[in-house]
């Protein structure tokens, strides 16, 4: 394949680190709802990469599912399992009593 | 090295990278979140190596039929990480938890 | 430490239930340190194994793309992603549609839903749907119609409708009456319905096989398909964002 120029190269090298990177920091960072916004950030990210390797299909549906639907699925479950951040939570730091 | 081959491997890598905290961590919203990222490794891995047609020079070229099947792998994750939410959701309903294992009990 | 077992007991969202954050929050990671580094270390012999793998594939692999190419003309649409999906190999895509039915299932049978009406939306998005909603159900509507020839079709107008359901239910919006109970549960299954009766009806035909379409009525056949499976997709992916029985 000698189609591929240096500039293709360098932009398929530049995603190729902006995804691992999001993919990484997603697992790895403490706080919940920042690795979601992560996760979306990484499906935006894979849909140019589907776009770069002309599955526009799956470009299409990545932008639609991969960031829209199961962003919106994951912060609805987070808000859910969380304590919410006010009142709820200063209660939980107390002794726990408040049934 | 080719540009099919560059993309299957970093599938691969995310694919591991995935593996990896689905293992380690105990959340399981984080262990959701693991499992979407493996299952974009192979989705990697699939559209990558559908560029090993011969004509890979000319605009478009791809095999259509790996194409499809992510297309439709996509659809399925999301429906699949849906019940996986409402069944975390619902074990926190009930037990307050959202990790799995009987160590964390009383 | 066990009378929180007990607490956590009225349902629903579980956002108040204390018992969560009262005892000492579990490690993020259940593994003693030794015995993560030497996951890590697998799953490098691992990456190692599948890297050779693909590095011994064949290099221009000639793939499927020649065989699709040449029966294109008798698959009703001219793009090969959707006669792949909807001709070719049928049956992944009706059984992927099962496949949504059944998480659709699976959640409500968890719980009930909180409904979309208690959502309290600020000024923006109360507004935002008006103008939003229409604009997203015109271009699914695009993106169907030009699945035959170009890249779209009935997944990507299926999502699209998936996020107007979610904007709805975000903004507040409560279903209408009418379309709480038999309306909503027979639009999940049209997908299926449709792509199963009209692919047993295929077979029905003289010399006809289940799902496959006569050229001449392919275009129409498809078409019929994937305006069905992207209502029962888009209806599915709001319904599983909404989180339980109506």
């Amino acid at each position: 394949m000698a189609g591929l120029s240096l500039l293709d190269w360098a932009l398929d090298g530049v995603l190729a680190l902006l995804l691992l990177w999001l993919a990484w920091r997603t697992l790895s960072t403490p706080a919940l709802f920042r690795a979601v916004v992560l996760f979306i950030a990484f499906g935006l990210v894979l849909a140019l990469v589907w776009a770069r390797l002309y599955a526009v299909d799956v470009a299409l549906a990545e932008m639609a599912i991969g960031a829209g639907v199961t962003g919106a699925l994951l912060l609805a479950a987070l808000a859910r399992l969380e304590p919410p951040i006010g009142r709820g939570r200063a209660a939980d730091d107390g002794e726990g009593d408040g049934t | 090295m080719t540009q099919a081959v560059f993309w299957a491997l970093i599938g691969m890598a995310l694919v591991v990278l995935g593996l990896y905290a689905l293992i380690v961590h105990a959340h399981l919203l984080r262990k959701v979140l693991a499992l979407n990222i493996m299952s974009s490794g192979v989705f990697l891995v699939f559209i990558g190596l559908a560029r090993r047609t011969p004509d890979a020079d000319a605009p478009m070229a791809a095999d259509p039929v790996p194409q499809a099947m992510v297309l439709t792998g996509i659809v399925v994750a999301v429906a699949a990480t849906g019940l996986a939410l409402a069944l975390i959701v619902r074990l926190r309903a009930l037990t307050g938890r959202t990790t799995l294992g009987d160590d964390m009990g009383d | 430490m066990s009378a929180q077992r007990a607490t956590p007991r009225h349902g629903g969202g579980g956002v108040q239930a204390p018992a969560g954050a009262a005892r000492p929050v579990p490690a993020d990671t259940a593994l003693p340190r030794a015995a993560r580094v030497l996951l890590a270390l697998v799953l490098l012999a691992v990456f190692g194994g599948l890297a050779l793998a693909v590095l011994a594939l064949a290099q221009p692999a000639p793939g499927l793309a020649a065989a699709v190419a040449g029966r294109i003309d008798d698959s009703g649409v001219s793009h090969p992603v959707t006669a792949v999906l909807l001709n070719f190999r049928g049956y992944d895509t009706l059984l992927e549609l099962v496949v949504l039915v059944l998480a659709l299932v699976g959640t409500w049978s968890v719980g009930r839903a909180r409904g979309c009406a208690g959502n309290a939306p600020g000024p923006l998005l109360r507004q935002l749907p008006r103008l939003l909603a229409p604009l997203m159900v015109l271009v699914a509507g695009y993106l169907l119609w030009a699945g035959a020839h170009a890249p779209g079709g009935a997944f990507q107008a299926g999502s699209l409708l998936g996020g107007v359901g979610i904007l709805l239910c975000l903004s507040g919006q409560p279903l209408p009456g009418w379309a709480q109970a038999l309306v909503l549960r027979l639009a999940v299954v049209l997908g299926v319905a449709v792509f199963a009766a009209l692919g047993a009806a295929a077979a029905l035909l003289p010399g006809g096989a289940p799902l496959d379409w006569p050229p001449a009525q392919a275009k129409t056949l498809i078409l019929t398909i994937e305006l069905a499976a992207m209502l029962s997709i888009g209806v599915v992916l709001a319904a599983l964002f909404a989180g339980g029985r109506p």
